[in-house]
């Protein structure tokens, strides 16, 4: 029998033709990252860190107040406004100024406000006694060697390709296979296939095929679209990624059919697809790390199947790291996707 | 065909299909009620009856589809426990209602299916079975109804099949793609293919089928060829009459050559024996009591006619009961399958 004409090409040509016949499909596939990757790349898109405000509060034309001021001027990244006294509290509140300085008549030690809840507050503090202490004693200041560095992988869009990527990869994965078998079912194809002598093994074979070239498509074209839009070229080797991507669309396609095996019509799937991904949106670690979150429900996190996705992308992405480095969240893509497979053969429905 | 038809021929003497005491309970009804039929190689067996008699049902046990309660099915002189997966490559189905893919076209989907057989005809082969070969490139989407149930049929035929299960092909068609997938079925029956097909058009089943079970509640109501069963009613001819002011079953009922008296919406559907005599006498009567006829027509006797008499109701009015029924439940039924 050629090849053309075996079961399991025509199932995969299904797929494609389906998929790539169907624009919304292509846009949610390629375009979607894209335009949220352009989105967020603009609104964190790299440059020189902002520079710190600092108030000094006094009276336009006081001496004390000038000489303060310089004295913050000469910070790097540092900036200083001078505000009345009345007006400190406020500017403080609304978050204009990190600290207000308000430099007292000679005797008196000068007073700084500030809000040390404040993310830079104590060190806004820090800096400032600093330059005070130098300004009174030019001499007394350690000599350091300092080197700036300006190193790729660190910005927040390099953490954040990675984890579209991942997230891409989910929804696809679960929706790319658990929405096409529902409507198969619903349609009564899934029925009239039983009734041919297809083998199980040819239909599941296509979808698992497809998600995973489909896969490997979608991260090339993310990975690619990260070094020319944002210069971020995988650090570690490509046949790893590709392992990587591959093995995530066995555990996202392994979900997609378990949510899938038995949902009798498209709302009910929609909405077990949603609560499957929804919550592995927030937790998994795409938009800020899984780590942000409490001790206590790492273990939980961790086992997430996007997680490991997630970290193992980025391990190698942005670490530069080998497969062996990343085994634990392979084990556990592994690990779902044979759950997910076995337990869906057992309970899955073909009417 | 990419195989030689050997092991074919060695259970070529017994029937296509034989059951016995065929019975399927659903949780909340039974649809089999013991049934028993016999369906012999290269006829064209309907199975007749209104929604929910049970039709889909029994044809879905004998697709191998569904489990059944209890009885013996016997399938190209093999079983479903234990030859299923020779079975599916010998038998094609059309099931009701299923919906192909949208973005394929007509050749891909029918290329589709020919991938899952062993044996099998070219697609262009399959497709001129069915007339379809000029829409070949069209996706399935832009299908007329019609169309996409000739389809369905190509895509059963595909695998050249001994047995054909064609369940409801024309249900909602108009009365032109009616006509095409008749002849169809009809090329199908001089192909030596044994077809099993389900209906609730009466005619259809008269036009198509050597011989018909009707079947009603999950039982066999009446077996037999067309013209056995409408023989059964002892008449060849029907009246039906219905007058202003009405009059009573009894001025009609005891004329001669009327072997029975049924009412009907609008009045009687007489059946008769020898039209020429009873037909002035119906005039007559009403004259005799001054009434105007509403309706007045004589035809030859259906399949209809057949399961008026054995159920005392027609079959379109045992449609639109089950159709009410279905909506006051929500078509939970339906749905759930």
């Amino acid at each position: 029998m050629k090849f053309a004409e075996s079961p399991l090409w025509q199932l995969c040509l299904v797929r494609w033709r389906e998929m790539s016949r169907e624009p919304g499909v292509i846009f949610w596939v390629f375009g979607f990252p894209i335009v949220l990757a352009i989105a967020l790349g603009l609104a964190f898109r790299h440059k020189p860190p902002d520079e710190q405000a600092v108030a000094v509060a006094g009276i336009a034309g006081d001496p004390a107040v000038a000489e303060a001021m310089a004295a913050i001027e000469a910070i790097e990244g540092f900036r200083a406004e001078r505000i009345d006294v009345a007006a400190a509290a406020e500017q403080l509140r609304s978050g204009k100024v990190l600290l207000v300085l308000e430099p007292r008549p000679a005797g008196t030690a000068p007073r700084i406000t500030l809000d040390p809840t404040r993310p830079g507050g104590r060190l806004a503090e820090i800096a400032v006694r600093d330059a005070l202490e130098h300004a009174r004693d030019p001499a007394g200041r350690l000599a350091v060697e300092e080197t700036v560095v300006a190193a790729p992988g660190r910005r927040y869009i390099d953490f954040l390709l990675p984890g579209l990527l991942g997230m891409n990869l989910m929804s696809g994965g679960v929706w790319g296979v658990g929405w096409a078998l529902v409507l198969m079912r619903t349609r009564k194809l899934l029925k009239r296939f039983a009734a041919t002598p297809m083998r199980r093994s040819d239909l599941l074979g296509s979808f698992t095929l497809f998600r995973v070239v489909i896969s490997l498509l979608e991260g090339a074209f993310l990975v690619g679209f990260g070094i020319l839009a944002f210069g971020l070229w995988p650090r570690g080797s490509w046949l790893d990624l590709a392992v990587i991507v591959a093995l995530s669309a066995l555990a996202f396609g392994g979900l997609g059919l378990l949510v899938a095996s038995r949902a009798q019509n498209a709302q009910t799937a929609a909405g077990l697809m949603n609560l499957v991904t929804m919550p592995m949106f927030l937790l998994s670690g795409v938009f800020f790390p899984a780590e942000n979150f409490p001790d206590w429900m790492l273990p939980v996190v961790k086992a997430l199947p996007l997680t490991a996705l997630n970290d193992a992308l980025r391990a190698v992405i942005l670490d530069g790291r080998s497969l062996a480095a990343a085994w634990l969240p392979l084990a556990i893509l592994l690990a779902w996707g044979s759950a997910c497979f076995a337990v869906a053969l057992k309970v899955f429905r073909w009417r | 065909m990419d195989e030689p038809q050997t092991d074919r021929r060695a259970d070529l003497a017994g029937p296509a299909i034989a059951v016995r005491g065929l019975v399927k309970r659903f949780p909340e009804l039974v649809a089999v009620d013991g049934i028993d039929l016999e369906v012999r190689r290269g006829e064209c067996f309907g199975l007749l009856g209104p929604n929910g008699a049970g039709k889909t049902t029994t044809v879905e046990i004998l697709e191998g589809l569904t489990a059944a309660t209890a009885g013996e099915v016997r399938v190209l002189g093999g079983s479903w426990e234990r030859d299923a997966d020779s079975l599916r490559g010998r038998i094609g189905i059309a099931l009701q209602e299923t919906e192909l893919y949208d973005k394929l076209s007509v050749r891909e989907t029918v290329a589709l299916f020919r991938s899952f057989y062993p044996r099998r005809l070219g697609v262009d082969e399959a497709l001129a079975q069915v007339d379809l070969l000029e829409k070949q490139d069209a996706w399935v989407e832009k299908l007329s109804g019609g169309q996409k149930q000739r389809l369905a049929i190509a895509c059963a035929l595909v695998s050249d099949p001994e047995l054909f299960f064609l369940d409801e092909p024309t249900t909602g068609l108009d009365p032109a793609a009616r006509r095409s997938l008749w002849e169809i079925i009809t090329r199908l029956k001089q192909r030596g293919r044994t077809i099993v097909l389900t209906t609730h058009y009466m005619e259809e089943a008269e036009k198509l089928c050597d011989r018909i079970a009707i079947l009603r509640k999950g039982k066999v109501i009446a077996l037999g060829t067309p013209r056995e069963l409408i023989a059964t009613l002892g008449a060849d001819e029907i009246i039906e009459v219905g007058s202003e002011p009405a009059l009573p079953e009894a001025a009609f009922a005891a004329l001669p050559g009327v072997v029975a008296c049924l009412p009907d919406p609008g009045g009687f559907r007489l059946s008769v024996q020898g039209i020429h005599e009873t037909l002035p006498r119906v005039i007559d009567v009403l004259r005799q009591h001054g009434a105007r006829p509403t309706r007045l027509a004589t035809r030859t006797a259906t399949l209809d006619d057949v399961f008026v008499e054995l159920t005392g109701t027609s079959l379109e009015a045992e449609e639109a009961e089950a159709a009410a029924k279905r909506a006051a439940a929500g078509d939970s039924r339906k749905a759930k399958r």
